[in-house]
């Protein structure tokens, strides 16, 4: 069964490479994109710390490596999540949803491999660079304890995108015209490139359970620095796995509203 | 077409595109959600500013600005570009030129049209600004108001010739969208959006004096809270409608142009 899904991913990775490889004019571009868009993630940043030595207890540099963590996760998402999802919201929309259900393997697992844009790792090579220039401006090289924690993390945070994703994706059986969804998803996105304690109130609530953002980002790099209680990443591992759980009933929930549309 | 005839089919077309935005209102309510970036900035800022205000932007004064960004925003917004890469690329176009009107028109009557819609959410957000930071919220003179409803058009007009005209790209390549990005990310960072321009370093700022991102949101925005006095705002003014005009000419220069391309697929 898993060797069968495994062959299956396979299939669908090839397929992706050699579509991007005819494209190959657009790893040029895209990282030119990519480049660009870090920039203007670090603009406000540096407006920031132009005023102050360090907010809500986050210096410049320790400020960087959770701009790292959203560059990085940002890249994952752009390349192996968003594709595959959006094109979910098209099926629906144009009710060709029901080729992907006729095949023989879980639909949830054939719509979420269908497209990867391996251009995007660029982004993932920024957030890299981001964490090197973050330990530089630091002054001390991260703990091998802390890195692997924050690999722990890596494979929470992006448990929690997709679980998200397929969340967001669930709500395009319900309201028909969603095209947006892409861009609502991506701006929600954009408040994790801030260290969580910035935020309070309703905030920092609706950031911790709702949408959590502050664990993708802020709970890696406080790995990273060693400042993560262990009971942070304990509730993270646990809080994902039952995020992953929610998703795959509301999934399989949805799906069994969906009347093929027109035709 | 003459201008009469323009004139006299603009009050449908505002209708339809009025109807549309209350089909869509489920769509309509994402994109608000989406565009809550200046909430996310007002956390932040506040929190920069609890010790210490910055600049002469104390705590109050964020919340201040950054309600009437997200107003502003709402009101400013414009979409053309994505719908005329669509279009080209699926090849309606060639049902909006088969009418006797330009599809520019068609495009700004869709936009301005769902403006009454956003009021259901602005005008509840500028009465929480006036609630909670008092009157210094909104302009506290009859200039003041009349400013500020200029710079709102004059900031909507920048926007939507913009995408006119990076849409209008998309007859001369396969695809402007890319640009689009490239566009936004210049508007984020240049607008004010994210922070009032004041706060950036005086070299930087003249640049973004001569930029329009600055006149799409930034000006509005600081007339609303009341930061410039009659003179200095009387100049910015001129610069955001100079700045209009040339957007203007760029855009119909283009369109004028791309349109002779225009071969359309499919059908």
């Amino acid at each position: 069964m898993l060797r069968r899904y495994l062959r299956l991913l396979g299939v669908q990775l090839r397929a992706s490479s050699l579509l991007a490889m005819q494209y190959r004019g657009d790893f040029v571009i895209e990282g030119i994109i990519s480049l660009f868009w870090t920039a203007t993630a670090l603009a406000p940043l540096f407006v920031v710390y132009r005023e102050r030595q360090s907010i809500a207890g986050w210096s410049f540099g320790e400020a960087l490596l959770v701009i790292g963590w959203f560059t990085l996760l940002q890249g994952i998402l752009e390349g192996a999540i968003n594709p595959s999802l959006t094109g979910v919201v098209e099926h629906i929309r144009k009710g060709t949803l029901d080729f992907v259900l006729l095949k023989p393997a879980d639909a949830q697992f054939l719509v979420s491999t269908t497209r990867f844009l391996p251009w995007r790792s660029i982004n993932a090579l920024a957030g890299i660079g981001l964490f090197v220039y973050g330990f530089h401006l630091i002054g001390r090289p991260p703990s091998l304890l802390g890195v692997l924690t924050s690999l722990v993390l890596l494979g929470t945070s992006v448990l929690l995108l997709y679980s998200l994703w397929i969340l967001t994706v669930s709500a395009a059986f319900y309201v028909v015209r969603v095209d947006n969804l892409t861009y609502f998803f991506t701006s929600i996105f954009d408040a994790a490139r801030w260290p969580a304690s910035v935020f309070r109130g309703v905030l920092a609530f609706v950031f911790t359970f709702v949408i959590p953002l502050a664990v993708m980002t802020t709970f890696p790099a406080q790995a990273m620095l060693d400042r993560l209680p262990w009971m942070s990443l304990v509730w993270a591992v646990v809080g994902s796995l039952g995020f992953a759980l929610l998703s795959r009933r509301v999934w399989l929930l949805s799906i069994g509203r969906y009347t093929s549309a027109s035709s | 077409m003459s201008l009469r005839s323009t004139l006299r089919a603009l009050p449908t077309l505002l209708r339809v595109g009025f109807s549309e935005a209350v089909a869509y209102r489920a769509e309509m309510f994402v994109w608000v959600l989406s565009t809550t970036m200046p909430l996310i900035m007002m956390a932040l800022w506040t929190a920069v500013a609890r010790e210490a205000p910055v600049g002469q932007y104390g705590s109050q004064d964020f919340v201040r600005y950054f309600l009437a960004a997200f107003v502003v925003r709402q009101l400013t917004g414009a979409w053309a570009a994505w719908m005329i890469n669509y279009e080209v690329r699926q090849g309606t176009l060639a049902m909006r030129l088969l009418r006797p009107i330009s599809p520019l028109w068609g495009y700004a009557a869709e936009n301005i049209g769902a403006m009454p819609m956003r009021l259901f959410v602005v005008v509840p957000v500028a009465s929480f600004a006036v609630y909670t930071v008092g009157w210094q919220a909104v302009p506290q003179t009859a200039w003041g108001w009349a400013f500020l409803l200029v710079s709102i058009f004059g900031g909507w007009l920048i926007t939507f010739l913009a995408n006119v005209a990076i849409g209008t790209l998309s007859l001369y390549m396969e695809s402007s969208t890319k640009l689009m990005d490239v566009w936004l990310a210049l508007f984020f960072v240049c607008s004010g959006y994210l922070y009032p321009v004041e706060l950036f370093p005086p070299v930087l700022r003249t640049v973004m004096d001569w930029l329009p991102f600055r006149y799409q949101i930034g000006l509005p925005v600081e007339l609303m809270t009341n930061a410039h006095g009659f003179e200095v705002a009387l100049g910015l003014l001129g610069r955001q409608w100079l700045w209009v005009g040339l957007m203007l000419l760029i855009s119909l220069g283009l369109w004028k142009r791309g349109l002779k391309r225009f071969a359309a697929f499919g059908g």
